[in-house]
């Protein structure tokens, strides 16, 4: 087992306000780590802890092994939810100094950038102002000037914030290529369909809490109630419906199919193995639907964030 | 410290490269210099204009004698015409006034019942000298009245010139005291006009890095610490580099003017000295006195004033704009700072008047002294101070205790600073500023 971040029991007040309220968490080396939450729930200031942007009051945070250092940050790149450049530097010159501050040499930072400035075919834009550029294209910069160090562990708060379509599906390829390239990825954001996209590992914080945190299929596993979305083509709908809900807990389902016919969601008690459920289905006519709902992330969040409450 | 260095590089190369430091660098001195010949060429101007004036003595008490034309001012005799008929010329615009000089018992009662008539109302220049001329020769009426003899009196009258020196041996004068007081003054000005201006760039430039919200970027690379230090000094050598520039291009003008206009420096200085000093400085423009002057300039100790407006300034304007630096990134835009600005104008500017008030008078007295060693008013008072010479025990003192002051203030601004520049959204009272002191890390 190989985690780049372990956070220990973290503690973060500010005044009467707990922010944290003891968090752990494990995130394993070249993983897309999802950091869900609703908003408030104490995200930003677990990220800023990592960033040691500011400190914790008491736990610990091990970077790849070791207690957080200061030098570390040269190894951790950071995407703030708040986008921000200033606007009146111009592209190229704000690019350099960020590497700089980065720990990057000039030259070298020089070298990478134009990698990336190639790469998303922006170099005409080296002696622009941020001021005069679209705000599409000013996240484009944004990102290059996150991931130019090519840094071990990188944070991203609602990546997708901003971009297009397009863009958005751009910058999730290089997320996932950087991914590939070894860098480990914490990804934050209340956009379900991205993680569910997007993460091997998720961790859900809530009114300070961690209350979830694994594999994103062993969540979904635990998370499943075992239900199954049918549809059967039958003659006799009454009969098959009827003979149904003296087997199992039925409930009535809505989804398109071509032909019409009977539409249910079966819920398997513990033990039951679902292949008698399709073969009995089978007998009673033709199957065109059979599907296991398992719940995706957004619900996930629903059900463990209601549950909290 | 090389990331430091890079933030004050970046902090310098974007104050010097804005169009108003530029502006504010090259076209300042420029400004000044032609402003300061143009009121030297308008005042000449000004005084080349003859203004008639015609008088009417009923007394018989004056003569022509005692109405010479002066340089700016022709007299007649209107007294055959009697008042009425020259006040209708006057009003008429024949002449600038009337002075009427009535019949009295008494000379006392005289002096007190003299009129003059104009349309405008004349200056105080040309109002003082009509009594100058009236005074001088009712008193020397009085004066042959009593039986004394007016060559005697002239005889007697003496001038005497204290000559002033201090244990150093330094021999000084009257002229150098006003030298002193107008370098002090200066010094102390300008002090106060850089650190209000480079503290307000660098709260200016915390609240643009806070409303553009790179500062969340930042600081994940940086600790906020050096942010804040590296603004304070990037601005702070801005600063400086100005001062030089001015310095230079306010020398080369000034010669470059004065030969173009042929308006020499002691003229233009002379101007500006009230009338009653105007003939001391008229007379020190003989190339002896001149040569006197230059050399009592040298004599005063440039090299220290010019190293301890240095210190002062640095040392001014890392406790003011500490404070500033704090108060940008207590709020989230400009119009919010009020609140906070005037704590910190307040002793910038009781320093400016204390030192106005009292320096001059007594440049050792117990206020100026007491103020030339508090840290908040120091680097005011004592710059103007310095020219009169201070005991090197106390600018040790000021000079230590504006150190541990700024220092003191760096870090307390520092942890207000780390909060701050995170919190969006609210406007901070001064008890929340307290309580982000006290947070931890």
């Amino acid at each position: 087992m190989d985690n780049l971040l372990e956070i220990k029991n973290v503690v973060k007040t500010y005044g009467d306000f707990t922010a944290l309220n003891n968090v752990s968490l494990t995130i394993p080396k070249g993983s897309v780590f999802g950091l869900l939450g609703p908003n408030g729930a104490g995200k930003t200031s677990l990220i800023r802890i990592i960033n040691q942007i500011t400190m914790q009051d008491a736990g610990d945070v091990y970077f790849d092994g070791k207690l957080l250092a200061p030098n570390d940050v040269e190894h951790i790149g950071y995407m703030p939810e708040e986008r921000g450049l200033y606007k009146s530097m111009k592209v190229g010159e704000q690019a350099l100094y960020l590497a700089q501050l980065k720990g990057l040499s000039k030259s070298e930072a020089k070298k990478r950038l134009k990698y990336w400035f190639d790469k998303f075919d922006i170099s005409a834009w080296w002696d622009k102002k941020i001021e005069e550029l679209s705000k599409g294209m000013a996240q484009k910069v944004q990102f290059i000037v996150t991931v130019m160090h090519k840094p071990k562990l990188l944070i991203f708060d609602e990546p997708f914030s901003g971009f297009d379509p397009i863009n958005a599906q751009l910058i999730a390829k290089e997320i996932l290529q950087l991914r590939d390239e070894g860098a480990t990825i914490i990804f934050s954001t209340h956009r379900m369909e991205s993680v569910e996209e997007m993460c091997d590992y998720i961790a859900l914080i809530d009114q300070s809490n961690k209350i979830l945190e694994g594999k994103l299929d062993d969540i979904k596993r635990a998370f499943r109630t075992n239900t199954f979305q049918v549809g059967v083509a039958t003659s006799n709908l009454k009969e098959v419906e009827e003979r149904l809900r003296q087997l199992y807990k039925v409930s009535t389902a809505d989804f398109k199919i071509i032909n019409e016919g009977l539409k249910l969601n079966i819920t398997l008690k513990e033990g039951e193995n679902p292949n008698d459920l399709l073969s009995f289905l089978t007998s009673q006519g033709h199957v065109q639907h059979f599907v296991e709902l398992v719940p995706d992330a957004n619900e996930i969040f629903m059900q463990a964030v209601n549950k909290n409450i | 410290m090389s990331k430091l260095k890079l933030i004050i590089h970046r902090e310098f190369i974007a104050k010097v490269r804005n169009k108003s430091f530029l502006i504010m660098t090259f076209l300042s001195p420029v400004l000044i210099v032609v402003m300061g010949v143009l009121v030297v060429f308008l005042m000449k101007k000004n005084d080349e204009k003859v203004k008639e004036i015609v008088y009417v003595d009923a007394s018989g008490l004056f003569t022509k004698e005692n109405f010479k034309n002066s340089k700016t001012v022709k007299y007649q005799d209107y007294t055959a015409l009697g008042l009425t008929e020259t006040k209708k010329k006057v009003e008429n615009g024949d002449f600038y006034g009337v002075l009427y000089i009535p019949k009295k018992d008494s000379l006392e009662l005289l002096a007190k019942s003299i009129e003059f008539y104009s349309s405008d109302s004349p200056g105080m220049s040309l109002m003082n000298g009509l009594e100058n001329r009236v005074e001088t020769h009712l008193r020397n009426l009085k004066l042959t009245h009593f039986e004394i003899d007016l060559m005697q009196i002239k005889a007697s009258e003496i001038a005497s010139n204290i000559k002033m020196f201090n244990f150093s041996g330094e021999e000084s004068s009257k002229l150098i005291n006003g030298l002193k007081i107008a370098v002090g003054a200066i010094a102390g000005y300008l002090l106060m006009m850089f650190v209000m201006i480079y503290g307000t760039s660098v709260m200016r430039s915390v609240i643009e890095e806070k409303t553009s919200r790179i500062i969340e970027i930042i600081v994940s690379s940086v600790k906020p610490f050096q942010l804040m230090l590296g603004k304070i000094i990037g601005n702070a050598s801005a600063g400086l580099l100005q001062f030089f520039i001015w310095g230079i291009l306010l020398f080369v003008i000034s010669i470059i003017a004065s030969a173009v206009f042929g308006i020499d420096m002691v003229e233009m200085q002379a101007s500006k000295i009230p009338q009653d000093q105007l003939n001391a400085a008229k007379e020190a423009v003989n190339p002896d006195k001149l040569q006197l002057i230059l050399q009592e300039i040298l004599r005063l100790p440039i090299l220290k004033l010019f190293v301890l407006f240095i210190f002062y300034f640095l040392g001014g304007f890392f406790l003011y704009s500490s404070l500033f630096a704090a108060v940008g990134a207590a709020v989230d835009n400009e119009t919010d700072t009020q609140q906070f600005m005037l704590p910190i104008m307040a002793p910038l500017v009781l320093g400016l008047y204390v030192g106005f008030a009292t320096v001059m008078n007594d440049p050792h007295g117990p206020i100026a002294t007491i103020f030339s060693i508090l840290p908040f008013t120091s680097p005011i008072v004592m710059l103007m101070r310095v020219p009169f010479g201070v005991s090197w025990f106390e600018l040790a003192i000021s000079m230590a205790l504006l150190i541990v002051t700024f220092v003191f203030m760096v870090w307390l601004a520092a942890k207000i600073y780390r909060v701050g520049i995170l919190m969006y959204g609210k406007k901070p009272t001064y008890k929340d500023l307290y309580k982000w002191i006290k947070y931890k890390g």
